[in-house]
């Protein structure tokens, strides 16, 4: 059974259309990420499952219930915010037994749940503080542990780790991984951040200008994503989009540096219906140095010669730019095999990971 | 670098003297304000202290006569009333303009339609001046034509309204004018107040169940705590400057059944040359404002602490 299921959702402030029949369903249990540009309507799809914004049109199901004009209190789900929305004049003891207070959940039985959530988070001996005395991570925490507290059924989040720095961000990360681990709620999880989405999620809806592009596993979302917003959206370096032409039903030629054309060959045939030129889209870690051991270890590996324009190593790998006719891709090397500036390489290119996209549609072909 | 850099320095150069004007800078452009408020508040206080227990009468003069005029000053049934009038006038305005204000804001953030019309309806009263006010006032508290003739033309001819002709009442006049005309002011401060809170929070109290009334006592209210403080302090402010309302509206009467400190001193001193008695006046209308700043201080300070204990 699914924990949730939203069908059709449409949402409009005054004229402007926020939210384009949205469709997503998540099963019991299920870690599900919304990720997507800012502004692109996550955060109103989440309050919309809270019941902090009224429905346009279309449908929310919560369990097996129609929650459309139900009530936030009713709905029984727990929110993080981004902003974490402690009550700045309450202890963190109050703030997580605010809303057992409202509900009228007796003295002992509240005391008890502190204790669960306070050992659970570790934040026991924080207990006595007001929020305005706690760091970016313990309000964190202590955010968590107020949704926690009322063991609901869905948990949603917005955005809980964009207010922290790089390093705890990551920690953090791996502490709400573990924690859904432990607990098993189903949750709503919002972020503008494709990693922690990748990371975090079982399945990512991807999101642009209010309609969900695509609804998948993490692995399907970054292997085939349906269309070049996806692609570009998910993967850090992005993929490199390059444009080519079909020279036949199994090969294509893409521009080289000094003008000429390379011809690759394709690892699937297209479709009849493809059109004539097409995107090629290679993402980084799919590029690499020519050798016939490459070759015979991916057969699917086709070569063309490219110069390398610049080489930023991170450490543990090395981003080489290439250059392909009138444009700059990138590359993801080992450090040791690393090309070096002004070399020209002969590049092999994995066309089995490789994606093709309609350049008027941008879809998948 | 070279090894140079590596080696600790000897001694610190001397601080320029720019460096030490800079420092100097502000101290001295505060100074003169500084020396005057020094002279205005604690000189000033210090020397009408002095007088208060000085038999001076047309002119300040230095003949010590310990406190009899306090004793003089007590026992003025006058001055009693005065200063009684002081606190009942203050703890009804203060508390009732801060009700008032507070519900007109809660009211108004509910979204209600016409916002901007309600908002200048009830802070327009704000632009009168006291003494406008207490005129106006006044011809409506006024038996012979105002709002008791008004009601009594309509047919309810035993309907009496008139306040400020009765000394035991005379005072709630006062009140209910000075609570007319800054529960609106009140009211654009709550209501700013309101406007800041954090929505999320808001949220957040939904999902946690709790009512609105709920939300509001514990969690909005509480926050905009400190918006009360500042409402308080510039009504504080406001009572003082009761000397006009209470000029225009009731000139002290019927009777002396509305008089106030500020012009019983005025009376003392400019009137009657009884400059000793005047300053022992004034001193006990400091002594008024104290009762309630010290123990506030006090509370301050003792919160700092306690919070400092937890953090
Ligand atoms: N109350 C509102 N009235 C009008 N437009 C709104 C309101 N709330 C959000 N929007 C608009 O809806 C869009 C989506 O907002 P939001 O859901 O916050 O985006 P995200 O969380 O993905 O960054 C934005 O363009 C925003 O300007
Ligand atoms: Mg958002």
């Amino acid at each position: 059974m699914s924990a949730l299921m939203i069908r059709d959702l449409h949402k409009s402030y005054g004229g402007l259309e926020i939210l384009a029949g949205i469709n997503l369903e998540a099963r019991t249990g299920e870690f599900i990420a919304l990720v997507g540009p800012s502004g692109c309507g996550k955060s109103t799809l989440l309050a919309m499952i809270a019941g902090l914004e009224t429905v346009t049109s279309g449908e929310i199901w919560i369990g097996d219930r129609l929650v459309n004009s139900v009530q936030p209190k009713d709905r029984d789900i727990a929110m993080v915010f981004q902003s974490y929305a402690l009550y700045p004049t309450m202890t963190v003891r109050q703030n997580i037994t605010f809303g057992m207070e409202s509900r009228g959940v007796p003295k002992a039985e509240q005391a008890e749940a502190v204790k669960r959530v306070a050992a659970l988070l570790q934040i026991e001996q924080l207990l006595k503080r007001k929020p305005g005395q706690l760091s970016g991570g313990q309000r964190q925490r202590v955010a968590m542990g107020r949704a926690l507290v009322r063991d609901p059924k869905l948990f949603l989040f917005d955005e809980p780790l964009s207010n922290l720095d790089a390093k705890l961000r990551v920690d953090m990360r791996t502490e709400i991984k573990k924690l859904h681990h432990r607990v098993g709620k189903t949750t709503v999880y919002v972020t503008h951040d494709q990693v922690e989405a990748m990371t975090l999620a079982s399945r990512i809806a991807v999101m642009n200008q209010g309609s969900v592009q695509q609804f998948d596993t993490p692995k399907r979302i970054y292997d085939r994503p349906t269309n070049m917003f996806v692609a570009g959206f998910m993967g850090s370096p992005a993929m490199n989009f390059i444009p080519a032409r079909l020279t036949g039903s199994t090969s294509i030629a893409v521009r080289a540096a000094d003008g000429s054309d390379a011809t690759l060959a394709l690892a699937a045939p297209l479709p009849a219906s493809a059109p004539k030129d097409v995107v090629l889209g290679v993402r980084p870690e799919h590029i690499y140095r020519f050798t016939t051991d490459l070759k015979s270890r991916k057969p699917a590996v086709e070569s063309m010669q490219a110069p390398v324009e610049l080489v930023e190593p991170t450490g543990a790998e090395t981003l080489a730019v290439l250059r392909l006719g009138d444009l700059e891709i990138t590359g993801r090397f080992e450090p040791d095999d690393a090309p070096v500036m002004g070399e020209t390489i002969t590049l092999g290119i994995d066309m089995s990971r490789a994606c093709l996209f309609d350049p008027t549609t941008r879809a998948l072909l | 670098m070279s090894t140079h850099d590596l080696t600790v320095p000897v001694a610190p150069p001397a601080a320029p003297w720019r460096q030490r004007l800079g420092t100097m800078v502000p101290i001295l452009v505060l100074a003169p304000s500084l020396a005057v408020s020094f002279i205005y508040v604690f000189v000033f206080t210090l020397w009408t202290l002095y007088l208060s227990l000085s038999n001076s009468s047309l002119m300040p003069t230095y003949g010590f006569v310990g406190l009899d005029n306090y004793a003089s000053l007590w026992a003025n049934r006058r001055w009693n009333i005065a200063y009684t009038n002081l606190f009942l006038f203050s703890g009804f305005y203060i508390v009732g303009s801060m009700a008032i204000g507070l519900l007109l804001a809660i009211l108004i953030d509910q979204r209600v339609r016409g916002e901007a019309v309600w908002r200048t309806i009830f802070l327009y009263p704000l632009a009168v001046s006291f003494i406008v006010t207490g005129t106006v006032w006044s011809w409506l508290y006024n038996p012979v034509d105002g709002i008791q003739a008004f009601v009594r033309g309509l047919g309810w001819t035993d309907f009496s309204f008139a306040l400020t002709a009765n000394r035991n009442t005379a005072i709630y006049a006062v009140i209910i004018t000075g609570i007319w005309q800054s529960s609106g002011f009140a009211m654009a401060l709550f209501l700013a107040g309101l406007r800041s809170v954090d929505p999320d929070l808001i949220k957040a109290a939904q999902i946690d169940g709790a009512s609105v009334s709920r939300t509001y006592r514990k969690v909005i209210l509480p926050t905009i705590a400190p918006i009360f403080l500042a409402v308080a302090v510039i009504q504080i402010q406001f009572a003082i400057k009761t000397f006009d309302l209470v000029a225009a509206l009731t000139r002290g009467g019927p009777g002396v059944s509305t008089t106030f400190p500020a012009i019983y001193v005025y009376d003392l001193m400019f009137q009657r040359g009884q400059i000793g008695e005047g300053a022992a006046a004034a001193m006990m209308m400091l002594a008024a404002l104290a009762v309630v700043l010290v123990p506030y201080s006090l509370w301050i300070v003792w919160r700092r602490r306690a919070e400092g204990r937890n953090g």
